[in-house]
């Protein structure tokens, strides 16, 4: 399997995400330019320009038309995919962390950072269908979970929205009322910060992953946990195959702490696990910085993952891979 | 007792803060280490009775008794002599010498009482000052009684009349070998980690370690095992305690030592001996070192020695300071005969008879600065290095006799390593040498061979003596030597034999093996298999070599690993990386033929320690007998590894059906929630029918296009 080193970043990446089709590949990164890839060939077709800040988190709309990004420069910004125009701008007092659409993608949901005397917060925005219309009006805002939420995403139907961040607790929010449904239990929780949150294809079950060296895999209705994946490393990113019943785990030291030791003690190594039998079944080295973000293509047949050290590594497996019993 | 609260008041305190005691789970509550908030507990309830420190006050006073009795004229004069006794020892307070008189009708004038309070700064002065002039000779009639003013009432409490001590009914103690009779032939271990201090067996064939007992701050710095095995040491604030027992672990004895800091066992577990160090009261003086020796079973102390840390420093003129440990070094054998310290020009040995000196003297041997014990006899190996015009020298000394075995003169040394094998049949001495010019220094290797008549010796070079020697291993009970040599960042690594074909006595070389990443040597403890370990800079490189074939088992990594121990049987290999480094910490366990079996990672992870065993009953000729037949033995233990394996990889089946079950279940759970929800999610996607994301399909289409087309005659020719 040899990958397609992706340079198009200048800092590290925050993000990744592909469209439905599976041909695009769109990239976030601390550089204040989001990126579009051919998911095949790793050919960049363009950057969206417009943010002032570390870009965190995107959403493509199931059409493809739209892109939405959410932006440490306070704001979240809807954009044209083909023309890389932008059609709108929210405004936030604070930080913008992570974005989702809605099933329909009438609705999305935006997590906002805690930032001077504002604490962090989760608001429900609509999206109008003609831009010209579209409006900076939040439909809901939810309050609660102390620090920041690293995760937000809509739960079946759009009746719920599942949130998770650095106090470790996965909640689940009533998208109408605003009333917090469930939330995840000390004991067999996370420990520490959630950093990542990944929906299975059909959006029945989610992943998470934490800087206790785990991950965590959650029914989304009933928030019950189902499997725990246990690594040596903090997890920055999680992901699942649509295809094959894998989980990858991605993460590595702490940035901070890199410089100190050598790259193989990193473990900068995106693991794959059985995601039934808990084990792990496989490992993809190649990043010399930690893994901050990975996606795999809707056809299950290539992942891509993307490094604190400005690359994306776009993988198509061979088709030893497909034939992995353990 | 420190305060015990009442139930009561408990409740009251508790109804003021708002905790409801039900729903509180007491055995949650763990304090942090050290600190107890004057909650006594009940674990230590006899360290508070032995050793509570009735503090008076005075603990800095002591009387000094057999002075001689004198008259008004002389008080100033006997005070004076005093004073400038002790003042010698430690500060004497102001005011704080004490003479009392009394009017004696017979002079008709005061005189003294023959005994005199004096109070210092400390009371580790005062203890000093006690220990230093009981019995010291003012003149022939005046023998000093010096004692300690807190001891006094204790010694007055001595019943006149001798009472018989009570008679304590035998009770049967347990078999402490409890483990050796495993049916498993397990070994067990211990680790530290966190707080943690578990003991756990071995269990290779489950690939798994199976608990054996576990506690939190069991220890407050390090454990220990006996040299047997009998024993696991803790060390605390209070002193040492041993645990042991047939199931479980039950403290067996404690040793009181406020503030140990280091133990050692004598090699047949008999005596413990206890080290700790004091900061003294003036700055300038060195460390005060208090040293017991303690019978292991009794708890009894043999014998105590105190002064200052520089008088256990070890002497020669390089002047190092700080104790090496172990100060005392015990003399090879079960029976604990003998132990010796190396102090300024005299090594002195004791035996455990009498716990005194040999002959009442210490050996004078001027300028020594090392020496070791024969592991199996009571033969000193002494250096003593170049002084003037004299040679450096190397001599073997047998105890108690003190005759000189064999020396061997030396020169031009700069240093000089001893190492004995195992069986105490050879000792190996590394010897650097200057080179002519003085600037650099190379390396050879005296061997003696101490079973064979008057003990010859061999000079030993490597093919290139200029070769840095990094580490030098005797094989454990046998005759071969591994040595890893080399200036280059990937060193050689040689073997020898002490025995050659035609017994000519000369060392033998068996192989060199080239440019290895290692720099540690691991014998297996029967010998034949070796690990060539890189550790430190080569990451934890692992190479398990048999010796016997000459060949590479096999090869492996533990990255990072920073410490390798073998079973007492040789049968596995932990490599453990401890806290030293921040991440893996944890431990891998590997057959001796360098497969790994099972991998477990534990945060703060501090020490791996196999539990020793004891030397072997059998005899020479029964090994020799079962190793012969080892392939009718090994059946037996065949089919149980069989059944074993069989076992697991039916329960690893089950385990693997039972979870693919359990996942069906929530996957065909989730499809059908999906199908009732599909209406509603078309309608959230305003009627767009293709919900799944699988329903399109790539074709590959074949598209045909003419491009251009030209006509051309071609002539044929036939």
């Amino acid at each position: 399997m040899r990958p397609i080193l992706m340079k198009g970043h200048e800092r590290p990446l925050t993000f990744l995400k592909y469209n439905r089709d599976g041909d695009l590949l769109f990239s976030c990164a601390k550089d204040h330019n989001p990126t579009v890839w051919f998911a095949d060939n790793g050919e960049r077709l363009g950057t969206y320009r417009g943010h002032n800040g570390a870009v965190w988190c995107c959403d493509v709309s199931r059409d493809s038309m739209m892109l939405i990004t959410g932006s440490a420069d306070q704001t979240a910004k809807i954009w044209n995919v083909q023309t890389g125009e932008q059609l709108f701008s929210f405004n936030f007092g604070s930080p913008a962390r992570a974005v989702d659409l809605s099933v329909g993608d009438k609705l999305a949901v935006i997590t906002t950072d805690p930032f001077m005397d504002l604490p962090s917060a989760i608001h429900v925005k609509s999206i109008a269908t003609d831009p010209e219309d579209q409006t900076g009006d939040s439909v809901l805002v939810l309050k609660g979970p102390q620090g920041r939420i690293n995760r937000a995403v809509w739960g079946p139907l759009n009746k719920t929205i599942i949130s998770a961040g650095e106090d470790a607790v996965v909640r689940i929010w009533d998208s109408e009322t605003g009333k917090m449904l469930k939330e995840s239990e000390k004991e067999t929780g996370h420990k520490k910060t959630i950093t990542s949150l990944s929906k299975s294809a059909d959006g029945s079950h989610f992943l998470t992953g934490s800087l206790d060296k785990s991950a965590k895999l959650w029914d989304i209705r009933t928030l019950t946990l189902i499997k725990t994946y246990v690594t040596e490393r903090p997890v920055n990113a999680v992901t699942m195959s649509p295809l094959l019943d894998h989980v990858v785990l991605g993460g590595g030291q702490d940035a901070s702490a890199v410089t100190t030791t050598d790259h193989r003690a990193g473990k900068f190594e995106a693991k794959f696990y059985d995601k039934i039998l808990q084990e792990e079944i496989g490992g993809v080295k190649g990043h010399f910085g930690p893994i901050n973000a990975l996606a795999f293509n809707p056809d299950g047949k290539s992942f891509s993952s993307g490094g604190e050290d400005g690359y994306v590594r776009l993988h198509h497996f061979d088709p030893d891979y497909f034939n992995i019993k353990i | 007792m420190a305060d015990v609260m009442v139930m009561k008041e408990i409740e009251a305190t508790a109804a003021n803060l708002g905790i409801d005691l039900d729903k509180l789970d007491l055995d949650s509550i763990r304090l942090p280490p050290g600190e107890d908030f004057s909650i006594v507990s009940d674990d230590e309830d006899i360290y508070q009775g032995d050793n509570l420190e009735l503090n008076t006050g005075f603990g800095n006073v002591i009387i000094v008794d057999n002075l001689p009795v004198v008259t008004r004229e002389k008080f100033g004069k006997l005070e004076t002599v005093v004073r400038k006794i002790y003042s010698q020892i430690g500060m004497i307070k102001e005011d704080g010498l004490w003479m009392p008189v009394e009017y004696d009708p017979e002079s008709k004038s005061e005189k003294t009482l023959g005994y005199c309070f004096i109070e210092f700064n400390t009371p580790l002065e005062a203890e000093l000052a006690k220990e230093k002039t009981n019995g010291y000779k003012l003149d022939k009639a005046h023998i000093f009684a010096v004692n300690m003013f807190d001891d006094f009432d204790r010694f007055m409490k001595v019943p006149d009349e001798w009472a018989p001590p009570e008679f304590k009914p035998y009770t049967p103690g347990e078999n402490l070998q409890q483990w050796l009779t495993d049916e498993k032939a397990r070994d067990q271990f211990v680790i530290r980690a966190g707080s943690d201090t578990e003991v756990l067996w071995n269990d290779a064939r489950h690939l798994k370690p199976e608990p054996v007992y576990k506690r939190a701050f069991w220890t407050e710095s390090f454990v220990q095992w006996s040299p047997l095995g009998t024993y696991l040491a803790t060390v605390h604030r209070q002193g040492a305690a041993v645990w042991g027992g047939a199931s479980t672990f039950n403290r067996l004895m404690r040793y009181a030592h406020p503030q140990v800091k280091l133990i050692d066992f004598s090699p047949g577990e008999k005596y413990l001996v206890t080290y700790s160090s004091h900061e003294p009261s003036n700055p300038r003086d060195a460390n005060r070192v208090v040293i017991n020796i303690f019978d292991v079973r009794t708890g009894k102390v043999m014998r105590d020695f105190k002064g200052s840390a520089d008088d256990f420093a070890i002497g020669g003129t390089g002047g190092v300071t700080g104790v090496s440990w172990p100060v005392f070094r015990w003399a090879g054998g079960k029976e604990d005969k003998y132990f010796a310290r190396i102090g300024k020009n005299i090594i002195s040995v004791y035996e455990t008879e009498t716990f005194s000196l040999i002959d009442k003297k210490s050996l004078k041997v001027e300028n020594v600065v090392d020496f070791s014990w024969s592991p199996t006899d009571p033969i000193l190996a002494l250096f003593v290095p170049e002084l003037g015009d004299h040679p450096a020298r190397v001599s073997l000394m047998q105890i108690p006799s003190k005759d000189e075995l064999r020396q061997k003169n030396l020169f031009s040394v700069s240093d000089c390593k001893m190492y004995w094998q195992s069986n105490g049949d050879y000792l190996a001495v590394k010897v650097d040498r200057y080179t002519k010019t003085k600037k650099s220094t190379y390396t050879g290797f005296e061997l003696f061979r101490i079973r064979e008549r008057d003990i010859p010796i061999e000079v030993f070079e490597l093919e290139n003596k200029n070769d840095k020697i990094i580490a030098f291993a005797w094989e454990p009970k046998g005759h071969r030597f591994a040595v890893i040599h080399g200036d280059n960042p990937r060193p050689d690594i040689s073997f020898y034999s002490m025995r050659s074909a035609n017994n000519t006595e000369k060392v033998k070389k068996l192989t060199t093996l080239k440019g290895k990443q290692a720099n540690a040597l691991f014998w297996s403890p029967t010998g034949r298999f070796i690990i060539l370990a890189g550790l430190k800079g080569f990451n934890g490189q692992l190479e398990f070599y048999n010796v016997d074939e000459l060949e590479t088992m096999a090869t492996a990594e533990h990255f990072m690993a920073t410490d390798i121990e073998w079973d007492p049987t040789g049968r596995y290999v932990a490599t453990a990386v401890t806290s030293v480094h921040e991440m893996e910490n944890g431990f891998n366990i590997w057959s001796f033929n360098g497969k790994l079996l099972y991998r477990i990672l534990k945060d703060h992870f501090f020490q791996y320690l196999w539990r020793p065993r004891p030397p072997s009953f059998l005899s020479p000729e029964k090994e020799e007998e079962i190793a012969k037949n080892l392939k009718k033995y090994s059946k037996k233990y065949e089919a149980e590894d069989q059944d074993v394996s069989m076992l697991l990889s039916e329960q690893d089946r089950e385990k693997r059906k039972m979870l693919k079950d359990e996942w069906e279940k929530w996957v065909n759970e989730w499809k059908h929630l999906h199908e009732v929800e599909k209406l509603e999610r078309e309608k959230l996607r305003d009627g767009e029918a293709s919900d799944e994301e699988e329903e399109y399909e790539a074709k590959e289409v074949e598209v045909e296009e003419i491009l251009d087309v030209s006509e051309e005659v071609l002539s044929f020719e036939d």
